[in-house]
């Protein structure tokens, strides 16, 4: 080894560990990434468009302009997240070479490529990718990602198919830990994922990387619920700067995240926000994000 | 031993594993009540603007403050270093600063994620030698020693590990690698500090 190595995958982990029970914020502009981190965020995801106007306006999301990346982390010196299309390895390439701190590999964006993730083991910056089940994510994590995070359904403000998610990931977590040795097998073959991951899973009872919430998150008790299930951080894409008032309520799931098991400092914190995004029930919308990636 | 961890933000839960393997009993600190009977305590790394933030909010920052003034025992990890250190270069204006350690430390001194490395480190402490592996996180920079803070570990001349009475710091994650020994080093400095206040009380009474 040499010494030092950078973009090893304890590096990359490491700053996964480092994010956990804290928050990262979509930011769309430098002054919401000012208020973002004023507001206590351990990261934001600088991005073109939020969820919800993705969703609104139609047509191809892409990787955000460069420009746009690199004037959110000319303003913050918090860690900087973004996106790049599903399979889209160039446009990783390009984040990576702009010194962003963590690609998201997002079903948020239109998929570049129908079979395949990003080998994400070329990379020096780490990944996070979604998962809606525990196959998707041990399939991501052999791939390389440095962080797991639940699709939930972004851009509905609708906290139902993230708390679906991080069930069903934590259930059979549950479940493999009372798994016996042969069982293990079959478990591979129906998660169609590597079964060294699962072996490893077995034996530990945790995912080798932190499992993050991401997909609907809104409000404060939203932000608690979701680590009470028993995710280790959150992501909140549009429900805070498509709420009313975007610094109050930044700062209250900030503390909410925090003093997740503590209903009184929550009853403090969740009052006179304002209006939350108005958000949208999964009947109403006609494209699920979730069920892109493979 | 009740070793307490602050777990406002950061990498608690990997020191709470660490720990907890060792056989100490673990508090995760997130309110003023926590901090009670506890024997040390240790301040992970994380984001320290997020963490200086709800130091102050969650009222922890006062009473820490002044037991870290008393000789506590204190472990502090990457941003928990930053927050012992008297003196930060690159930091908000509103950061909370414990104190503790006579050194001065810039905020991600290395540079962002993508310089993010590990590396051997060599370590000298109480005549024992030996070299582990660190790994560094958007890792503070130790600028400047001054006062009576030892020298314990240095990486390329750097140094990344340093102990001020019973304030150790170091500028890597000790609890992201199989290694044990620094955290041992820890403890080591916690149960000598609890001889010290049973015989103290002995000789009072």
């Amino acid at each position: 080894m040499s010494n030092p190595q950078t973009g090893s995958f304890p590096v990359k982990r490491g700053l996964a560990e480092m994010l956990s029970g804290g928050v990262i914020m979509d930011v769309v502009t430098p002054e919401q990434a000012k208020i973002a981190e004023d507001a206590g965020a351990c990261a934001v995801m600088a991005l073109e468009r939020v969820p919800a106007d993705i969703r609104r306006d139609g047509g191809i999301a892409r990787m955000s302009d460069p420009d746009m990346i690199e004037g959110i982390k000319a303003t913050v010196t918090i860690p900087v997240m973004a996106k790049a299309r599903i399979g889209h390895f160039v446009e990783a390439q390009i984040i990576q070479s702009l010194g962003v701190d963590f690609i998201d590999e997002s079903e948020v964006l239109t998929p570049a490529d129908e079979a395949h993730h990003i080998d994400k083991y070329k990379f020096d910056v780490p990944f996070v990718c979604g998962a809606t089940n525990l196959g998707e994510a041990l399939r991501r994590i052999s791939e390389g990602a440095a962080m797991i995070r639940s699709k939930g359904e972004a851009g509905t403000g609708n906290i139902v198919e993230a708390v679906r998610h991080l069930r069903s990931i934590l259930g059979d977590i549950r479940r493999i830990g009372q798994a016996d040795s042969a069982e293990l097998f079959d478990w591979a073959k129906q998660l169609q994922a590597p079964l060294p991951l699962v072996q490893e899973l077995a034996e530990t009872g945790r995912l080798p990387v932190p499992l993050f919430c991401a997909g609907g998150i809104a409000t404060p008790a939203d932000a608690a619920l979701a680590m009470q299930l028993g995710a280790e951080a959150v992501f909140v894409g549009s429900g805070i700067f498509k709420s009313d008032e975007p610094e109050r309520r930044a700062r209250a799931i900030v503390e909410a995240t925090t003093h997740f098991q503590d209903a009184d400092v929550l009853a403090k914190v969740s009052r006179g926000l304002g209006a939350p995004m108005t958000g949208i029930g999964m009947d109403e919308i006609n494209q699920r994000y979730a069920e892109r990636g493979w | 031993m009740n070793i307490g961890i602050l777990a406002l933000q950061g990498a608690f839960g990997a020191h709470q594993r660490v720990l907890t393997d060792l056989g100490a009993s673990v508090t995760l600190v997130r309110g003023v009540e926590d901090l009670n009977g506890l024997d040390g305590i240790v301040l992970p790394g994380g984001e320290s603007t997020t963490m200086s933030m709800l130091l102050d909010s969650s009222g922890i920052a006062a009473p820490l403050r002044e037991q870290v003034r008393n000789g506590f025992p204190v472990f502090g990890t990457c941003a928990g270093l930053i927050l012992l250190a008297e003196k930060i270069v690159d930091g908000r204006a509103d950061q909370q600063q414990l104190g503790g350690l006579a050194i001065t430390s810039r905020r991600n001194g290395y540079g962002r994620q993508i310089d993010s490395f590990e590396a051997s480190i060599s370590i000298c402490e109480a005549q024992n030698t030996f070299s582990m592996n660190g790994v560094f996180i958007r890792a503070p920079r130790i600028e400047k020693v001054t006062g009576d803070v030892e020298v314990l570990g240095t990486v390329n001349g750097d140094v990344v590990l340093v102990r001020q009475g019973n304030i150790l710091g170091a500028t890597f994650h000790p609890e992201l690698s199989d290694d044990r020994r620094v955290h041992e080093m820890f403890l080591k400095t916690v149960s000598r500090r609890n001889n010290d206040v049973e015989q103290a009380q002995e000789v009072r009474s």
